[in-house]
């Protein structure tokens, strides 16, 4: 059984973690969901699966990826070691690589022809749209339209790699909308679909199924900071959106009660203003996509719109094993603003020549407060789960950087 | 259970024919205007009404239903709302059914016991939840017993035989059967999943089996009405409100004059 797939404690076998998770779907999609969770059981404990899938990550990805000391910008974190597990240098750019590659994989297993998915920052939708290049599936790619306009070079990304990219006209016209499209085509198209999750929330399998593909990122995340400083970490920070870096991070380490694990979401513009994505910090128990999570919603069960600067955090659900972490209190959520993100998004471009993906640096922002708090005798690791590239536009409007004829 | 939905599909079956089932969201185009279009369907002659209640991220619906559901949210439709539709209609119409089809999310955050009294205090015969697959739904089907409505599940073309008989035995009222693999939404042609999906279900169960999703002509409906023991339309009366625009009796006899049309045909078979 390969390392990065063997059984944790949860979910059970209805798929909850606590009195998260489950399965909310229509009957159409019964089947389909049954498939994927029983061939994945398949596919887990076949050392094939798990060969093909261990020399992909290698490979194809570039894993294992390295680990960075960041000394100037950890001075500005209190003195505080911070290191930087860095998902960045994946193909394609994030953490993305590892699910889609294993759920690639096993859309091959399963006979089908052509991949749909979801995407916000299009981080996603580019790790999808290059697995169905390298597997020749057909692919089509769900994209709010206020999304396709903030990642207009993604947009051109995943075209150039041959997918269809839809642009999700509905409700908010972002992340939210484009999951609700993308479960109608599978609906409609399910015989010959697999529906590519993105994220650790939806029906089960996928919370247990995503994490697993992203477990790889912990596991090699421990090993080296064992090897780097002879000691555990003091914390463990990633951005939360969906919530799928960050699982794949904390895992390993939840059974190391002295690690703090912080899970930094999305408060926007604040969370005492109506535009966050603060699902956990604001939210409260819901469906949303499939699952039972944190939702942000109002008093008839209405969704409430999100808000982030960062596409990809732009989400007003949660993963459910989040919920269930958050409950327990095995894990930390804070709200990290935009302002604060982007200000950290800077920090480390200056001080480190690294241009991080805005959703990380709402998890580099809360590694400085937490630095702040904890002093310099303390190491923090810190998932760099995205590039900047795909956000360059944003951060240069942001932060005024066009000469105002190229910028209008 | 309720014995409203079995009275008037026996009574349909008395008639030899199906019978007719139709779909309008609550609050649409209007609170008020809602409660007139679902009277509307039954004056047109449905014998059952199902009245939606909106939902922000409606999964299983086209872009028919979804429109419709945007509109009575941006109007600021209620749950309270959508039970007075309820029990204008179930008072106004006492020999029709009415039931609530929404999702799951705003009947769990309203809370479950609550849910089910405030239905049965309006009158209401039952309710359709399209997204809580069995497995999820005992504590739901706990509370419609105890208030005495109708649960009806669906049933999929994609739903195995061993499947279909655990949906139909934890259902009651009826047996949704969806005509095709998709959301809701007007088509050409009925799928030809449809008959052999009311065969596998009859199989497993005496509860009548009402086929819904495509369904917009009185043709269509005599060609169902052939094999199914009730027809199921939304899209098409929501369709007619839409292209009646600000003209709220032009959409209002649209509804109706449709309505007639596939209750004659429920009974051309």
């Amino acid at each position: 059984m390969p390392e990065n797939l063997t059984d944790p404690q949860v979910p059970d076998a209805r798929g909850y973690f606590g009195a998260y998770g489950g399965r909310f779907i229509p009957e159409a999609l019964v089947a389909a969901v049954e498939q994927v969770a029983e061939e994945y059981e398949k596919a887990k404990h076949d050392p094939a699966f798990a060969a093909e899938l261990d020399l992909l990550l290698k490979d194809y990805t570039g894993r294992p990826s390295p680990l960075t000391d960041v000394h100037r910008f950890s001075a500005e974190a209190g003195g505080a070691r911070v290191l930087l597990k860095r998902e960045d240098l994946n193909h394609t750019g994030s953490h993305k690589i590892n699910n889609v590659l294993g759920q690639a994989l096993l859309t091959r297993r399963m006979g089908k022809t052509r991949i749909i998915a979801e995407t916000g920052a299009g981080q996603h939708g580019v790790a999808t749209a290059t697995a169905c290049a390298l597997f020749g599936f057909d692919c089509t790619i769900y994209m709010g339209e206020v999304d396709t306009e903030r990642q207009a070079l993604n947009v051109a990304r995943m075209r150039m790699l041959g997918a269809e990219v839809v642009a999700v006209k509905s409700g908010s016209r972002t992340l939210k909308d484009a999951i609700n499209e993308a479960f109608r085509d599978w609906v409609a198209n399910v015989d010959s679909t697999h529906y590519l999750f993105g994220t650790v929330a939806g029906p089960h399998p996928f919370p247990a199924m995503v994490r697993d593909f992203h477990r790889v990122i912990g596991i090699e995340a421990r090993a080296q900071v064992l090897e780097r400083t002879g000691r555990l970490p003091d914390a463990v920070v990633a951005c939360v959106g969906g919530g799928s870096n960050a699982i794949g991070i904390f895992h390993e380490f939840i059974p190391d009660a002295g690690v703090r694990l912080i899970g930094c979401e999305a408060a926007g513009e604040g969370i005492e203003t109506p535009r966050h994505a603060a699902t956990l910090t604001k939210g409260e128990p819901g469906v949303l996509h499939g699952a039972r999570s944190y939702v942000l919603q109002d008093e008839d069960g209405q969704t409430i719109e999100s808000h982030s600067i960062s596409a990809g955090l732009d989400y007003p659900g949660i993963g459910p094993e989040h919920a269930w972490l958050k409950d327990t209190g095995r894990a930390e959520y804070r709200p990290v603003t935009d302002d604060e993100a982007m200000q950290a998004l800077r920090l480390l471009s200056r001080t480190e020549g690294i241009i991080p993906a805005i959703e990380s640096a709402h998890a580099l922002a809360g590694a400085l407060v937490l630095g702040r708090e904890l002093g310099p005798d303390a190491t923090i690791l810190v998932n760099l789960s995205g590039r900047g590239d795909k956000d360059m536009h944003t951060a240069a409007q942001y932060f005024g950087l066009y000469d105002s004829e190229v910028g209008a | 259970m309720s014995a409203k939905l079995g009275t008037v599909l026996a009574a349909a079956k008395a008639d030899n024919r199906a019978a007719l089932i139709g779909y309008l969201p609550a609050g649409f185009p209007s609170v008020e205007g809602g409660i007139k279009a679902v009277n509307a369907l039954v004056e047109g002659g449905c014998d059952i009404v199902e009245v939606g209640l909106p939902h922000s991220d409606p999964v299983l619906d086209g872009p028919t239903i979804q429109t419709a559901d945007d509109i009575a949210l941006r109007g600021g439709v209620r749950i309270k709302d959508v039970l007075r539709t309820v029990q204008e209609v179930a008072d106004a119409h006492p020999a029709a059914a009415v039931l609530v089809m929404t999702y799951w999310n705003p009947v769990d955050r309203y809370g479950v016991a609550r849910f089910a009294a405030d239905l049965a205090a309006a009158g209401g015969a039952g309710v359709i939840l399209p997204d809580l697959p069995v497995e999820e739904s005992l504590e739901w089907r706990a509370a419609a017993d105890e208030h005495g409505l109708d649960t009806v599940f669906v049933v999929a073309p994609s739903s195995k035989d061993k499947r279909l008989a655990e949906v139909t035995a934890a259902g009651s009222g009826f047996v949704y059967a969806a005509a095709v693999m998709g959301v809701t939404g007007s088509r050409a042609q009925v799928g030809e999943l449809a008959e052999d999906l009311v065969a596998r279900t009859r199989a497993t169960t005496e509860l009548p089996v009402c086929v819904g999703l495509g369904v917009s002509t009185a043709k269509q409906a005599a060609q169902v009405a052939g094999f199914a023991d009730g027809v199921i339309v939304g899209s098409a009366f929501v369709q007619r409100i839409l292209d009646a625009g600000e003209d709220e009796s032009a959409g209002l006899a649209a509804v109706r004059a449709l309505a007639a049309e596939l209750a004659e045909g429920v009974r051309r078979h």
